[in-house]
């Protein structure tokens, strides 16, 4: 257990209650993801856990050195950079193997060269997903990676993720509003009440990804849509 | 830009020239044709080469340090709101100040030295570089500012790859209007206390009354002011934009 964690209150604006008494721990390595409507908070609260919002009470704590891979909802590169500089720029000590590699699995590789104003929104989102992992992070931090991407594109890079954590296991927070996908990649799912968002069920995904089959996903899902409207 | 277009608007304002100096009188105006034969023999003599030269020098000085202060404060006062407010008095008396009164005073003050006369160019330049700066920095992508943060990216990387970039189209709009501001301001400079370089050679012709010779140094040094807009300024500003210039 490492990302042991946080309760807290944060206040935007007009002392506006965004989240409630909030607490969430991850086990180190563990893919957990944050399930709730959208405007509840999520993505308030991954600010906060980056560190890029200051202003709430409570504490967090992160892995060690506190490496973090992020992957912003919108893909966050400089245009006026190539693929493979926005990649080594925010991971200058990464090895070629390690790009080459990453760059294979996320199909980068003749786009390596090309300016992000040259791809579409579907590669780009690959850039920021392998700049993410280049950095080798100990927390990986994903904002509805895959949100305004058609059915296929999203499916197809989940199962890239899938096989980039399954290669090198890292501590991941999911923040999504799609249940599925959920289920599909986390090992822990917290369900989100609506604004201000709280924990209504933590619940452990036993079945390794790969292994899942469709009648387990659903009655996942079945138990996840009883707990949501069992709670107000 | 069309060559042949270009040609036939160069050639228009030679005629123009030609015809105008024929109503105005040669002595008043003189022809294209005897300006020409100044520039040459100017040129035969070396004293063309060593007063573009040196006036050259005082522009690229003064240019340089104006760009660099300017970028430095503007960029600051685009971040750092306190600063902003605690400069921005400074900065309106300055953009306000004639350029005669800077040039005058960093005379008086420090004397006719080649100090003051740069100091004097630069002082006026600043206060424009820094407010165009400052509209950029005021401009710059918060998302991308987050991204580096969250990546841990270095404070020279962040300035080199993340702030530079998004300056540049304001960086070259100060040095566009920069450039021109600052040549002139460095002939007027050399008309009141320098012994040489173009203005102090007008203002000998100015003397004489010799307009030849006034035009055949304006336009020489026009001559080079063009050659670098074309030769350094664009390429410069093709390579910086080169990410513009395929659409997806």
């Amino acid at each position: 257990m490492h990302i042991k964690h946080k309760s807290y209150r944060a206040a935007a604006g007009g002392r506006l209650h965004v989240l409630g008494e909030f607490s969430i721990a991850v086990a180190l390595g563990e893919v957990a993801a944050l399930v709730g409507p959208s405007g509840c908070g999520k993505t308030t609260l991954l600010r906060i856990i980056v560190g890029l919002d200051h202003d709430f009470e409570g504490n967090v704590r992160l892995p060690a050195h506190g490496r973090l891979g992020v992957v912003f909802q919108e893909p966050r590169l400089l245009p006026w950079r190539t693929v493979e500089d926005n990649v080594r720029l925010a991971a200058p000590q990464a090895s070629d193997a390690t790009l080459n590699a990453l760059f294979a699995t996320l199909g980068l590789a003749e786009h390596r060269r090309h300016y992000p104003g040259e791809l579409s929104l579907g590669l780009a989102r690959r850039v920021a997903l392998a700049r993410a992992f280049a950095v080798e992070p100990e927390l990986l931090v994903l904002d509805e990676p895959f949100v305004s991407l058609d059915a296929a594109l999203a499916a197809r890079l989940r199962a890239e993720l899938v096989e980039l954590v399954s290669r090198r296991p890292v501590t991941t927070l999911l923040v999504t509003h799609d249940i599925e996908e959920a289920t599909g990649l986390a090992d822990r799912v917290f369900l989100l009440s609506a604004s201000p968002a709280r924990v209504l069920a933590e619940m452990p995904i036993q079945h390794p990804r790969s292994a899942q089959t469709v009648d387990q996903l659903a009655s996942i899902r079945e138990e996840i849509k009883r707990k949501t409207s069992a709670s107000p | 830009m069309n060559l042949a277009l270009r040609l036939i608007s160069i050639a228009l304002l030679l005629a123009a020239w030609f015809a105008g100096s024929h109503i105005v009188g040669t002595r008043l105006f003189p022809e294209p044709q005897t300006v020409g034969l100044a520039i040459a023999q100017e040129a035969r003599s070396g004293a063309l080469a060593f007063n573009l030269g040196v006036t050259l020098a005082r522009v690229v000085v003064s240019f340089t340090i104006a760009m660099a202060l300017g970028t430095a404060i503007g960029l600051a006062m685009g971040r750092v709101p306190t600063f902003d407010q605690l400069a921005d008095p400074w900065l309106v008396v300055l953009l306000n100040l004639p350029a005669l009164v800077i040039i005058v005073l960093a005379y008086v003050w420090a004397g006719l030295t080649e100090t003051a006369a740069i100091a004097a160019v630069a002082l006026n330049k600043l206060p424009i570089a820094t407010v165009t700066v400052r509209e950029g920095a005021r401009a710059l992508d918060r998302t991308l500012d987050e991204m580096a943060t969250v990546f841990h990216m270095s404070v020279w990387v962040r300035l080199r790859h993340v702030v530079l970039p998004q300056l540049a189209p304001y960086l070259a709009a100060a040095a566009r209007s920069g450039l021109s501001l600052v040549w002139k301001i460095v002939l007027i400079v050399e008309l009141l206390g320098r012994p040489n370089g173009v203005g102090f050679e007008i203002g000998v012709a100015f003397q004489l009354f010799d307009v030849t010779r006034i035009l055949a140094y304006a336009l020489a040094f026009v001559a080079v002011m063009l050659a670098i807009e074309t030769f350094l300024v664009q390429p410069v500003e093709r390579h910086v934009s080169r990410w513009r210039s395929r659409p997806a």
